[in-house]
């Protein structure tokens, strides 16, 4: 490896002297903010009961966990958006499967799905607390559809854009529907899936999110909610960088398992 | 010799909204085991229909096709490899078998004995992004004959590959089919690769595509296709046909 020329090793130099920066930068960017937050709410220039501070966000965070209530909060919202997400997956692509096997049911479904998945789900939340009552089950419902509509569209949209010729191939050697389906439908649009599954975990999160703001009695939704009922902005600010972190944390295990699945 | 396959008065029209297009019509030919015969004519003529009606991927509209004999297996070879990412090539040769529910320790031995004797032996557990544009075609002819097919259809098997590769590979897959003793139907727009590589050339006509003429091609000391385009004979059979393809600019 020693046996590059200058040339080469001052091109790695540069490469690894510009990654770093990046990185740095961002760091910055993000100690900055912090930082002059703090000042500012410190030094009166905003108003830290309106604005909050990271001190206070950071004792409100101390406060929740010697309560032990951070963690049921936490895991509440974790727990709902898994459910969510893992039968939504299924369900999603269940349905795709059925679509792409009947052409004409497909058809004949799709105004009905482009309705569903422009309307806002949210405006369906007082109806869904109505009809399957006030609870948990309301919350998951409500990120089920979105998750739901979704990835049907999404995965439909993947299984018909198959490469015909393979299709041809399959159907040259006298391949019947299913096999079609096992051996190139879906092993093609694996990674189609797998990516999917990431924008999944993100949907089903903002659906519980929103169920929670709707009816619930814990979850990092419901702080956010009561916090902004009782005007504490500490509470709320808590809640959203709590869901800050619980989305990027689930997205990269999501993302570690697709780098983990497709090898190359 | 004996004639595996014969076509009378074949007609293939294609519907849509717009109308009816009869892409071919009154289309007639024999195939006699062994032969290799090659079907050129303009592009969008419908030369490709006719392989598609061949292997049962479409139906005829009217006419006639009749087998040599009661069941004759037909393998055919798309235009592109359209081998599958995700499986080895030996899996990827051993799908027709698996289609057919007909895999068994006997046969997928002879798959490999076919991978080993044509190069791509040690590639048997690498996927197909280790193969070169060659190398994926060979595999692809593979996979076709692991079904042990009667008749070959190959439908612009080289049209992917740069020049190079395409002169190269069409050699490599005579050797193969004519090793392997099989009679195959290649379709082609390029008159050379017609020529070189086939007993018997139908040409035929623009939309609706009638045969206009049955060239036999004998040349002298007739070798793999890449000779065959030096000999002088060649050239007056590709003289002869260019004619007949009427080809405006």
């Amino acid at each position: 490896m020693s046996m590059y020329s200058l040339e080469h090793k001052e091109f790695l130099k540069k490469n690894k002297r510009k990654k770093l920066f990046i990185l740095f930068s961002q760091i910055f960017i993000l100690i900055f903010l912090i930082v002059m937050w703090e000042i500012a709410s410190d030094n009166g220039w905003i108003n830290s009961f309106i604005y909050s501070s990271p001190s206070k966000v950071l004792d409100t965070i101390i406060n929740l966990h010697n309560t032990n209530n951070l963690y049921i909060h936490i895991f509440t919202t974790v727990y709902e958006t898994l459910i969510s997400f893992g039968v939504g997956t299924l369900i999603g692509i269940g349905i795709a499967i059925i679509l792409w096997w009947n052409k004409t049911l497909a058809k004949i479904l799709d105004p009905f799905l482009t309705v569903l998945n422009s309307l806002p789900k949210v405006a369906l939340g007082p109806i869904i607390i109505i009809w399957v009552g006030a609870n948990t089950k309301s919350i998951i419902f409500m990120a089920l559809l979105i998750s739901v509509i979704i990835t049907i569209m999404n995965v439909y949209q993947g299984f018909i854009s198959t490469d015909v010729i393979k299709l041809k191939l399959l159907k040259s050697f006298g391949a019947n529907k299913f096999q079609i389906l096992t051996k190139a439908v879906f092993p093609t649009n694996y990674s189609n899936i797998i990516s999917m599954l990431k924008i999944n975990i993100s949907m089903s999160l903002i659906g519980i999110i929103m169920g929670e703001f709707l009816v619930s009695k814990k979850g990092i939704g419901y702080l956010i909610m009561y916090g902004s009922q009782i005007f504490n902005l500490s509470l709320v600010m808590s809640g959203i960088i709590l869901l800050a972190i619980v989305a990027t944390v689930m997205y990269y295990v999501v993302y570690t398992i697709e780098k983990l699945i497709i090898k190359d | 010799m004996k004639n595996l396959l014969e076509v009378k008065n074949l007609k293939k029209i294609y519907h849509d909204k717009n109308g009816e297009i009869i892409a071919i019509d009154n289309i007639s030919f024999e195939v006699k085991d062994g032969e290799f015969i090659a079907i050129v004519g303009p592009s969008g003529c419908g030369k490709s229909t006719i392989l598609s009606i061949l292997s049962n991927l479409e139906e005829k509209s009217d006419g006639e096709i009749i087998f040599g004999k009661d069941e004759v297996k037909i393998g055919y070879m798309l235009q592109n490899d359209a081998l599958f990412d995700h499986r080895t090539i030996l899996k990827n040769t051993l799908i027709g078998l698996e289609i057919n529910k007909d895999l068994n320790e006997e046969k997928k031995q002879r798959v490999i004995n076919l991978l080993n004797t044509y190069g791509l032996g040690e590639f048997i557990n690498k996927y197909p992004k280790n193969l070169s544009g060659g190398m994926r075609q060979r595999c692809a002819l593979i996979r076709t004959l692991a079904i042990e097919p009667d008749i070959l259809l190959l439908d612009e098997p080289f049209s992917a590959l740069d020049y190079q590769t395409r002169l190269a590979v069409s050699d490599d897959v005579y050797k193969i089919i004519k090793k392997e003793k099989k009679t195959a139907i290649i379709v082609t727009h390029d008159l050379e690769e017609a020529i070189s590589i086939a007993d018997k050339v139908i040409v035929l006509s623009n939309r609706p595509s009638t045969i206009k003429n049955i060239y036999e091609i004998n040349l002298p000391n007739k070798s793999v296709p890449t000779k065959n385009r030096k000999l002088k004979e060649f050239s007056d059979y590709y003289n002869m046909i260019w004619k007949d393809l009427d080809v405006h600019v």
